[in-house]
């Protein structure tokens, strides 16, 4: 059964098709990449899938309910999570407070003119944070935090209305391999236990053959391949506008 | 209205146009490189006007007349390049704002500057030798200098768009518009590149102002009127477009004319005039262009403009020092009538204070958590102000319900404004707050059957035993207290949190399902309701409003506390709307040059505290703490 | 040891960086020679661009020494220092998005200019760049923000040797684009080694790294921890995962 099922999507910006009759589907519990150069329609098709884009044509299914065209903030209340590509999180909060932003968000509280904020949800924001392993930093402003940890705090944020579907656009740019490596490891682990289903785009072929239950190649804005990781390896058209030789990453093709 | 006088009015309108622009593309330089909304620009302008009256009747004749507007223009630009170099300079790192102040701190000086130079008198330059006459023009007579200035617009704007797009000083400071660090690091010596901008703007800028000489007389009021127009121009035009200012010149300025043109029109049921319209005309076209385009004519959505500023710091609640230092001022403030016998005076600046700090509060309470720069924030002290006393004075109400009934009124024309504000954001937002604060300001002047127009409304005193100054001090302090605590104790709600979230990163604050423009909408409302009481309060201590007090001058004086305070700390709009206060009554009352003096001392702190009294403080506390933490 | 074969070109001593009451940079010392390709590694955060933005003059709160061509830059304005032929690319690009590309290059102008020893260094018009960066030559007017990531990024490269640098500060090449632009991107920095141009790299990615560096230093927590040749980084596993690791 699939969680979001994309048909025939379509943008153009000033008569440039960014993205060109995509279609593909994102089943529950799946791991999926999205890779392909840059320019290729990558982040117009997340921008679509989440609302910040309306699109000029296509359907977007998201438990069976055609989400096309619906605000972010809607879309988010339907279950569907996002982290950006630059990590976007509030710089004048704490850690916590973020986690906590998105709980009072969750439970409708944003108009609460009375009670204090700080107080509300601090349990559970701890927990959530445990889990990506951010508690020790609670109560840190987030903007003094390291990059790679800010990108955690997104992820928290991102988990707290227990989402059914995470898109993460880019989550390792910026960051180093280790880093990289276990910030996968850490949403692989989160996707198993909570049957999450994770779109995400990524650069970094070494996390993307690792990891990836799935992948989609997208260039030019259509969609050339889709397939597992040995599929699109010895896939002659993703090297050619794509790959390359592999010299610059480790699971390179053979 | 025939058509020939239509069209005759339409070309007048190209010549005002002319004027518009030249102010409006040097500001529009210097605002796209180096990213300070300079106020004292329209101060040049009026330098340029002053500067070139003097050439003209002191040397006269040709040489002083057209000599005399080269001259000036070059003169100008050497002050501008001047004030660059000796001031702004230092302060390219603080906080946007910030330099906002440092340049109207200049307007102070620079406006007592010209008044001890050449006096209060209007000054009426010569007629321009060579272009005395008129020519017949649609059957009426036409100034031929009027002619020569509908030229010099298009001309000036031919000359800057081959600068502009074809020259490689105009690459540099497109570049530099987007980012003068990496033009710099590439090996472009940036500050003098700021220097040579700030020049040409205030060449064009000074040149602008000589060339009036021969229209319109010199005068002290000029510039606040010459930059207010400017900024419409500018916002209106799109910043950065240079062509978008000569189009919303010319707009502007067109109908302007045809308000006057129109003049008095019978639509049968009533009689409209039209000319009562000139003084908000322009603010209607801005405000209606904003709403159709946020970005203006020909303007772009502003890409991310690297900040230097630094980031905030979490908010905390107060520790037990702050409270405790509260506690003493509020039992210092609640004792405060027992001195008044020794100084009655001590009374009435200590209402003043209390007003003002529930102004400054609920202008920061936008501004900083919220984001939001109001430049209008007047208007909702107007609303309040009137409200009470147009209450009192049509309804006999008492002072209770008119006290009451102010916070609405603010409330309902903050609820009204806030919806089409909050659409926007920087410095759009700010010239939009501006431009409905002048819509309320020109219609309590103009509504004169109702609002006593320019005579304001009087009497309208409080009831015993609130005459006594003791008892409406006290009055004022139990009104200010819950104020500023209530829009505290929102700044700690989820309500104050979501509305930081907007301000932090809207991308994200929409992920997670809030809905910003709503929360920042409510957030401006409130924050106008707040500053109504403040306005009700004004009223019954002064026994009056006019429109004067409501003016572009309140909402400058509210950003001034505000910033002076610091942007970034809770209390230090309360620090900053104390400061600003007593500076301004002792200072008035001491010298005739008070402006100046008041400038030099704004210019003063802004160059002592770059992030504001209690922020610098703030950051000095904790400087100290980490070093001593690195000693042990 | 892991000094540079010839004459250090650009030599930092005792480099201390802060931002606001944060110190980024401990006590950096290191050296880059004429002609060699040094690259800066370590995780994010790690402190590589600090140390390059410190070397420009970009990050105001400095201390320590930096020479090049043994003057002593560290009191220096980005602009002079860049006009002594240290070229800089920074990590995010910074292209001026709405300059079109023969604007963007001619921002970074600069007359030709000699190594200390007299030796005129490569002299980089636009038609020689196009050559170096054929994707660039098909666009001469295409504005910079509708630009790819890596066509910004073979830009970015190309507006900083308009300026003629002697050494270049590389900021990251192979950060978020695709694998074959980052294939370029290394084919670029061997041919401008054979042009005589030093070249220091802030690098995360070593498969990258190995295929350009000559050296290595290692960053963590903005210390230096380990140096030595790419051969030897490339022999010691443990250090890859101590401060790389794949």
């Amino acid at each position: 059964m699939s969680e979001l099922d994309i048909r025939n999507l379509s943008k153009s910006f000033g008569g440039v098709k960014a993205v060109n009759d995509v279609s593909f589907t994102v089943k529950r519990g799946e791991f999926l990449a999205m890779i392909g150069p840059n320019g290729a329609g990558k982040s117009t098709c997340f921008n679509m899938i989440n609302g910040q884009l309306a699109p000029d044509a296509g359907e977007i299914h998201f438990e069976r309910r055609n989400i096309a065209g619906m605000k972010p903030r809607d879309i988010w209340r339907l279950g569907v999570g996002r982290t950006f590509q630059i990590a976007a999180t509030f710089g004048s909060m704490t850690v916590l407070e973020n986690v906590q932003m998105a709980l009072i968000s969750h439970g409708r509280e944003l108009y609460t003119m009375w009670s204090k904020a700080a107080a509300l949800h601090r349990g559970r924001a701890l927990a959530i944070l445990g889990q990506v392993g951010m508690a020790e930093a609670a109560d840190r402003p987030t903007r003094e935090l390291a990059y790679g940890d800010v990108k955690r705090v997104e992820l928290a944020i991102a988990l707290a209305n227990d989402p059914a579907l995470l898109l993460m656009d880019e989550p390792t740019a910026g960051m180093a391999p280790r880093e990289r490596n276990e910030l996968i490891k850490l949403v692989k682990a989160l996707v198993v236990e909570r049957g999450i289903s994770v779109l995400f785009t990524e650069h970094s072929m070494d996390v993307v053959f690792a990891f990836a239950d799935r992948i989609i190649v997208l260039a030019r804005g259509r969609v050339i391949a889709d397939g597992n990781a040995a599929a699109i390896r010895e896939n002659a058209k993703v090297r050619e506008v794509y790959f390359g030789t592999g010299k610059t990453f480790a699971g390179a093709p053979a | 209205m025939t058509l020939n006088a239509f069209l005759f009015q339409a070309l007048n309108g190209l010549s005002t146009a002319s004027g518009l622009f030249l102010i409006a593309a040097g500001l529009s330089l210097i605002f796209g490189v180096s990213r300070i909304v300079n106020i004292a620009h329209g101060s040049l302008y009026m330098l340029g006007t002053y500067i070139a009256y003097t050439f003209a009747t002191r040397i006269g004749g040709v040489t002083g007349f057209w000599g005399g507007i080269v001259a000036t223009a070059i003169i100008v630009g050497i002050i501008g390049a001047a004030i660059e170099f000796v001031l702004l300079r230092r302060i390219y790192r603080a906080p946007e704002l910030f330099q906002l102040l440092a340049t109207f701190a200049l307007v102070l000086v620079i406006n007592d500057s010209a008044l001890y130079l050449w006096g209060p008198e209007d000054l009426l330059g010569p007629r321009a030798p060579g272009l005395r006459d008129a020519i017949e023009v649609l059957g009426r007579r036409l100034p031929s200098y009027d002619l020569f200035l509908i030229f010099v617009g298009p001309a000036v704007l031919l000359v800057l768009h081959v600068v502009i797009t074809k020259t490689r000083f105009g690459r540099l400071i497109r570049a530099a518009t987007q980012d003068r660090e990496m033009v710099g690091a590439l090996g472009v010596n940036q500050a003098m590149l700021f220097t040579a901008v700030f020049a040409l703007g205030s060449l064009l800028a000074g040149l602008g102002g000589a060339l009036q000489i021969a229209r319109e007389p010199a005068n002290l009021a000029t510039d606040l009127i010459a930059i207010g127009d400017a900024f419409v121009v500018v916002v209106v035009g799109g910043m950065g477009s240079i062509s978008g200012a000569y189009l919303a010149a010319v707009l502007i300025a067109e109908v302007k004319a045809l308000c006057i043109g129109l003049g008095v029109v019978d639509f049968g049921l009533m009689k409209i005039n039209f000319t009562k319209f000139t003084l908000v005309a322009e603010f209607i076209v801005m405000a209606v262009v904003l709403i159709v385009r946020p970005y203006g004519l020909l303007g772009r959505p502003q890409g991310a403009v690297r900040s230097i500023a630094e980031a905030e710091e979490p908010i905390r609640p107060a520790n037990v020092f702050v409270k405790a230092l509260g506690i003493v001022v509020f039992a210092a403030l609640l004792a405060l009538p027992l001195f008044a016998n020794y100084s009655p005076y001590l009374l009435v600046l200590g209402i003043d204070v209390l007003i003002a700090v529930l102004f400054a509060a609920s202008l920061h309470f936008i501004m900083g958590p919220g984001g939001m720069h109001s430049f209008g924030h007047a208007a909702y002290f107007g609303l309040g102000a009137y409200g009470a006393a147009l209450l009192v004075k049509w309804m006999a109400a008492p002072m209770g319900l008119a006290l009451a009934f102010a916070p609405l009124a603010a409330f309902a024309g903050a609820l009204l404004f806030g919806w089409f504000a909050v659409r926007l954001s920087g410095v759009y937002l700010a010239m939009l707050t501006l431009a409905f604060a002048q819509i309320i300001w020109a219609a309590v002047y103009q509504w004169e059957p109702i609002t006593g127009g320019s005579n304001g409304v009087v009497g309208v005193w409080p009831p015993a035993p609130f005459n006594k100054a003791t008892v409406y001090f006290l009055l004022a302090l139990a009104l200010t207290v819950p104020g500023v605590l209530l829009l505290r104790r929102l700044l700690f709600s989820p309500f104050g949190y979501a509305m930081r979230a907007g301000r932090d990163s809207p991308l994200r604050a929409e992920a997670i399902g809030i809905d910003v423009k709503r929360v920042h909408w409510l957030a401006f409302a409130i924050a106008g309701g707040i500053c109504g009481i403040a306005g009700g309060l004004f009223a019954f201590a002064k026994g009056s409003i006019s429109p004067e007090t409501i003016h572009v001058g309140r909402s400058i004086d509210g950003l001034v506390m505000v910033l002076l305070g610091g942007l970034q700390t809770l209390t230090g709009p309360i620090v900053g709307a104390s400061v600003f206060a007593v500076l301004q009554d002792t200072i008035m009352r001491s010298t005739v040059y008070w402006r100046a003096l008041l400038g030099l001392v704004i210019l003063f702190l802004v160059l002592i505290f770059p992030s504001g009294i209690v922020g610098t403080l703030v950051n000095l506390t904790r400087r100290i703490r980490l070093r001593r933490k690195a000693a042990t | 040891m892991n000094q540079p074969v010839t004459a250090p070109m650009l030599n930092v001593e005792r480099l201390n960086a802060w931002y606001g009451a944060a110190q980024i940079l401990y006590d950096l010392s290191f050296s880059v020679g004429r002609g060699e390709v040094v690259a800066l590694m370590g995780r994010n955060g790690a402190g590589k661009s600090t140390t390059m933005k410190s070397i420009m003059g970009l990050i105001a709160q400095r201390g320590g020494l930096v020479q090049f061509n043994d003057r002593d830059i560290s009191r220096l304005q980005p602009f002079e220092i860049a006009r002594l032929g240290l070229g800089f690319t920074p990590e995010d690009r910074r292209i001026f998005v709405d300059l079109t590309v023969e604007e963007n290059l001619d921002i970074g102008r600069q007359p030709p200019r000699h190594f200390p020893d007299g030796a005129p260094a490569p002299v980089w018009t636009p038609q020689r760049l196009y050559a170096l960066f054929p994707n660039l030559a098909e666009m001469p007017k295409r504005a910079g923000g509708s630009m790819s990531g890596g066509e910004q990024q073979m830009l970015t490269v190309a507006r900083t040797l308009m300026g003629n640098p002697l050494l270049v500060l590389l900021d990251e090449p192979s950060e978020g684009v695709a694998p074959l632009i980052v294939e370029q991107m290394a084919q670029t920095i061997i041919e401008l080694k054979k042009e005589g141009l030093s070249i220091l790299l802030s690098e995360q990615n070593v498969h990258f790294a190995r295929l350009v560096s000559d050296r290595v230093y290692m960053l963590e927590k903005g210390q230096l921890r380990w140096q030595g040749t790419m051969a030897e980084l490339d022999a010691n596993e443990d250090i890859q995962r101590a401060y790389l690791t794949v």
